[in-house]
């Protein structure tokens, strides 16, 4: 069924009737050209331009719980371009180019919503740092605009410049980020690929897989033994649990990371504002509702929570750049985990191990990176060879001294 | 997080950093025939368990002494707390 205003105003004048699920509940076939193990934006997405752009057929998602209900749906939505370094910058340009025509491809509102991201400047070396970010960006072909305090002042007239150790000196925006729907973006790709023919299977847990000679030939899990040409590995956050039952280890850690989110108010923050300096980072959902998170507890965790320390220091950030935030309640917290890269860079790519490819290491940068994830995820499935602009993730930049470090922070995942 | 400091009693865990795997007090041998590979190992693979993690904490707001923890990374429950200095000697590290 196509979505459109037409057909809304048709279905509301024969009372709702004629709606389908969005996608099919199906069993498991008992074999696959392509099982996908994780039924998130990015496994989602992979499915999608698998069947799409690379004309695979006899695709499985196999999802342990239910659609959405992972990190896709536990993340705080921003979405922007604005990486330095070679490795990276192509491929999120790539993947903010996706998302700016993502609604009309998947006919699905996913609310994408180029309200801009701005990252504020504290002292002469920040600004330094980020004229030169600025330009790495233009010269990917993202946008980068450098602003005054003036301009910040007259865009953003509520955030204090005047903070004694942390004064506004400037801004670095990228005009063209944003926020988009989260759970809108799980829902579209599941969607789109499920008309592709997909098969999304949900409540299906994978407990090992079958590597025969060096080669990987499927998966077992909670609801049987699936064969599989190729099995994509795409679970970010558990990707350590999850490879180890492959008898791999990881250059990953699993970290938590803590989100908020205040009562709903009317519109007062139009657009993302991140102040890393104080570990703080903020926007305003579409519901009204304040999103703003910070750094992450630092310690190894599955758990799905963090601790009281870093809810003050993120509070105290808020408070220091944004002291209206002071007024405003909080309605909800809470911890997603994720995996944390020795460089603080993703890795999408081949195993030692044949027919088994992974997708990981996405840090707390994942949801961004859904689109572009998903395709060259899907370029590296069907042709065996990396996307021209995801070459760099690979396995053995560790080993090789090529790590793609962000912030030079070396091989220390909770710094990164 | 308290973390319960086998000299100074119940911290807080703010008061400390934290390293990572307590495997990493033992650092490879430099002339082993395979010491490249051992070193990218050390350096760059983590077992990151989701249970028990044994994890070396440092006391950087209070006495600076180097702790391995035991903690249940699904829970947060740590469970035992010692010196890295008794850990490394028991486990034979600098023989």
């Amino acid at each position: 069924m196509r979505y459109s205003g037409l057909r809304v105003i048709k279905e509301a004048l024969t009372g709702h009737k004629g709606w389908k699920p969005a996608w099919r509940d199906v069993e498991p076939k008992s074999a696959y050209d392509i099982v996908i193990i994780g039924g998130g934006g990015h496994g989602l997405a992979t499915a999608y331009y698998l069947a799409k752009i690379y004309g695979q057929k006899r695709i499985a998602v196999l999802e342990k719980g239910w659609i959405g209900g992972g990190n896709v749906g536990r993340n705080t939505t921003i979405i922007r371009s604005n990486y330095l370094l070679d490795g990276n910058e192509p491929f999120y340009e790539f993947s903010l180019k996706l998302w700016e025509g993502l609604e009309q491809d998947l006919n699905y509102n996913a609310m994408v919503s180029q309200r801009g991201i701005l990252n504020l400047i504290h002292t002469d070396a920040q600004r330094d740092a980020f004229i030169r970010r600025g330009n790495a960006m233009m010269l990917n072909g993202a946008d980068a605009d450098l602003l005054t305090t003036a301009q910040i002042k007259e865009r953003y007239p509520f955030l204090n410049t005047e903070n004694p150790r942390f004064p506004i000196k400037g801004g670095l925006a990228q005009h063209r980020g944003g926020t988009v729907r989260h759970d809108a973006v799980a829902w579209g790709y599941a969607r789109g690929a499920d008309r592709l023919g997909v098969d999304i299977i949900q409540n299906c847990e994978v407990t090992g897989f079958l590597i025969e000679n060096g080669t990987c030939t499927g998966v077992e899990t909670s609801r049987g033994t699936i064969k599989a040409g190729k099995v994509a590995s795409c679970v970010a956050g558990s990707s350590s649990r999850v490879m180890a039952k492959a008898g791999m280890r990881l250059p990953i850690e699993s970290h938590v990371l803590q989100a908020f989110v205040s009562e709903g108010l009317k519109p007062v923050l139009p657009g993302v504002i991140t102040f890393g300096a104080g570990h703080f980072y903020c926007s305003q959902s579409d519901k009204g509702g304040l999103v703003f998170g910070g750094d992450l507890d630092g310690y190894n965790s599955y758990a799905q929570r963090g601790n009281l320390p870093v809810v003050e220091d993120v509070c105290e950030g808020g408070m220091a750049i944004f002291p209206m935030l002071g007024r405003a309640r909080l309605l909800r917290m809470w911890g997603g985990i994720m995996d944390m890269s020795m460089d603080g860079s993703p890795i999408i790519d081949k195993t030692h191990i044949d027919g088994l490819y992974f997708n990981g290491g996405w840090c707390y940068g994942g949801f961004k990176a859904t689109p572009a994830s998903g395709y060259v995820y899907a370029h590296l499935l069907a042709r065996d060879e990396p996307h021209p602009t995801a070459t760099a993730y690979r396995f053995d930049r560790f080993n090789r001294g090529l790590m793609i470090d962000e912030k030079g922070m070396g091989n220390q995942p909770n710094l990164h | 997080m308290i973390i319960h400091h086998p000299l100074l009693g119940p911290r807080d865990a703010s008061e400390f950093t934290y390293l990572g795997d307590a495997a990493l007090i033992h650092r490879p041998d430099w002339e082993a025939e395979d010491a490249l590979d051992q070193f990218i190992d050390y350096g760059y693979l983590r077992s990151n368990p989701a249970g028990l993690h044994r994890e070396l904490w440092f006391h950087e707001g209070g006495d600076r002494s180097w702790l391995v923890v035991t903690r249940d990374t699904t829970t947060h429950e740590i469970t035992k707390v010692e010196l890295a200095r008794d850990v490394a000697r028991q486990e034979g590290r600098s023989k």
